[in-house]
């Protein structure tokens, strides 16, 4: 009986580990500042969110995608509900992506992620530069979105594993 | 063709208004409402300050403790990068010390004087100070701000200067009722009247992005002054928002006149909130 129970917890927690990672790296916003290296920095929600929307969008709720942007605006801020509508973004590519895809191919996606960071980070530039005035490093953007592409098969490596788990556990 | 443009339809369709069976809500509408939220939190109408004001508390509070075991980690690669160059350090702060002696000597009469001058123009700066400690310091690759345990009941308002030991870091541009967020030196957005001394230069300091400084608004000859010595920065107090003679940073020779600033934005712990008046002498 205990044993039950304490497999049905596992079960309930893994599923939920996307969120559980995507809050904890919102509330986080994870910057390695500490290694003192310059330049450096790569966007983690965008990996996260893009894998698993694209891959499996059932782990990921959008309104807890949006919430994330909420947390994310506030934690770094920037006028609110501009990462939200970011992420938003991404989770429509990603979803019109999965809708013309027959079989999926980690190059395509790879460079799909490229060409959606460049989308949003336009749109994010726009409304804080143009709009809201507010100052902002082009170039960082740019190392930004370099960083965090070239990052992205790492953590396809790691997310395919989890996700695996994951299914793992559903169908115990 | 046609055939082509209406699968094209199709997928943007699905994508944006079909729900999945565990997604509650359809993108277009999440779109929609963080447009709407975009707006909203822009508008200056006091329910929905009330509203922001409290989605800030909460968040920055639950930030502040998920944060605690990456702040431990950070400590620890601080300390351990610190005990390795421990000599080093030893070595260089012996000679400071030597040079600094030298210097209090000098500094004290000066001081002295300054007073007994003010003294004599019945003038008197009158500062305030409130102790706060850093909860979050979440500098963005975009945006550098730190978020403070002081807010409007401990009388905390936006402008007000931020202090670590006797070096001036940021300045204060939102206040909630318990915490408050400061905008870094370091930040594009961050611009200081300030005093290059001893050349006597007046001068913008504008933040870079980076962990370094730059002069903007100055005069054209800015470079035959810095070229044969260092320039250390103060607060010049001019536009009323900080106490004249605040330290900000120096600028060495031959460094492309990048302000290299005193204090490291990365170790802020606790910090001096700071509000001024100059008046007749109490």
């Amino acid at each position: 009986m205990a044993s039950l129970n304490k497999s049905n917890f596992l079960r309930a927690f893994s599923s939920y580990l996307p969120i559980i990672i995507l809050f904890i790296s919102v509330f986080n916003e994870f910057d390695f500042n500490y290694l003192k290296i310059e330049n450096f920095s790569f966007n983690f929600v965008y990996i996260l969110v893009f894998y698993w929307t694209l891959r499996s969008p059932d782990s990921l709720g959008y309104f807890s995608i949006f919430l994330a942007g909420i947390v994310n605006d506030v934690v770094i801020g920037i006028p609110i509900g501009i990462s939200s509508l970011c992420y938003l973004i991404m989770c429509a590519v990603t979803a019109y992506i999965r809708n013309i895809t027959l079989s999926p191919n980690f190059v395509k996606d790879w460079f799909s992620l490229l060409f959606t960071m460049v989308l949003i980070n336009s749109i994010q530039v726009i409304i804080l530069d143009l709009i809201f005035l507010i100052e902002i490093s082009y170039m960082s953007y740019v190392v930004n979105s370099g960083f965090t592409f070239l990052f992205y098969p790492i953590f396809f490596v790691i997310f395919n594993g989890l996700s695996q788990i994951i299914y793992q556990k559903k169908n115990d | 063709m046609a055939s082509g443009r209406d699968d094209f339809v199709i997928a943007f369709r699905s994508a944006f208004l079909k729900k999945k069976d565990k997604q509650k809500f359809s993108l277009l509408s999440l779109i929609l409402l963080s447009i709407v939220v975009i707006i909203l939190s822009n508008i200056n109408f006091k329910p929905i300050q009330f509203v922001k004001i409290g989605i800030n508390e909460i968040i920055y509070r639950s930030s502040y403790f998920i944060s605690k075991p990456e702040n431990y980690l950070k400590n620890l690669t601080l300390r351990f990068n610190e005990h390795m160059n421990l000599f080093e350090k030893y070595e260089n702060t012996k000679s400071e010390l030597e040079n600094l002696k030298e210097e209090k000597v000098t500094n004290n009469f000066l001081k002295l004087e300054n007073e007994k001058l003010r003294n004599l123009i019945n003038e008197n700066i009158n500062s305030e100070e409130v102790f706060a400690k850093v909860l979050i310091d979440r500098e963005s690759p975009f945006l550098k701000s730190i978020i403070l345990n002081k807010g409007t009941k401990d009388n905390v308002k936006i402008g007000m200067g931020i202090i670590d030991r006797v070096y001036l870091v940021g300045q204060i541009i939102e206040v909630n009722y318990t915490n408050s967020r400061a905008l870094l030196l370091s930040d594009l957005n961050s611009k200081i009247p300030s005093l290059l001394a001893p050349q006597n230069i007046q001068a913008v300091i504008s933040g870079t992005g980076k962990n370094y400084g730059i002069i903007e608004h100055t005069k054209d000859d800015i470079e035959e002054d810095l070229k044969d010595e260092d320039a250390i920065i103060y607060t010049s107090g001019l536009g009323g928002l900080f106490k004249p003679g605040i330290p900000i940073g120096k600028i060495s020779k031959g460094t492309n006149y990048k302000v290299e600033f005193f204090s490291d934005f990365t170790q802020l712990d606790y910090v001096k909130i700071i509000s001024f008046s100059i008046g007749d002498k109490k």
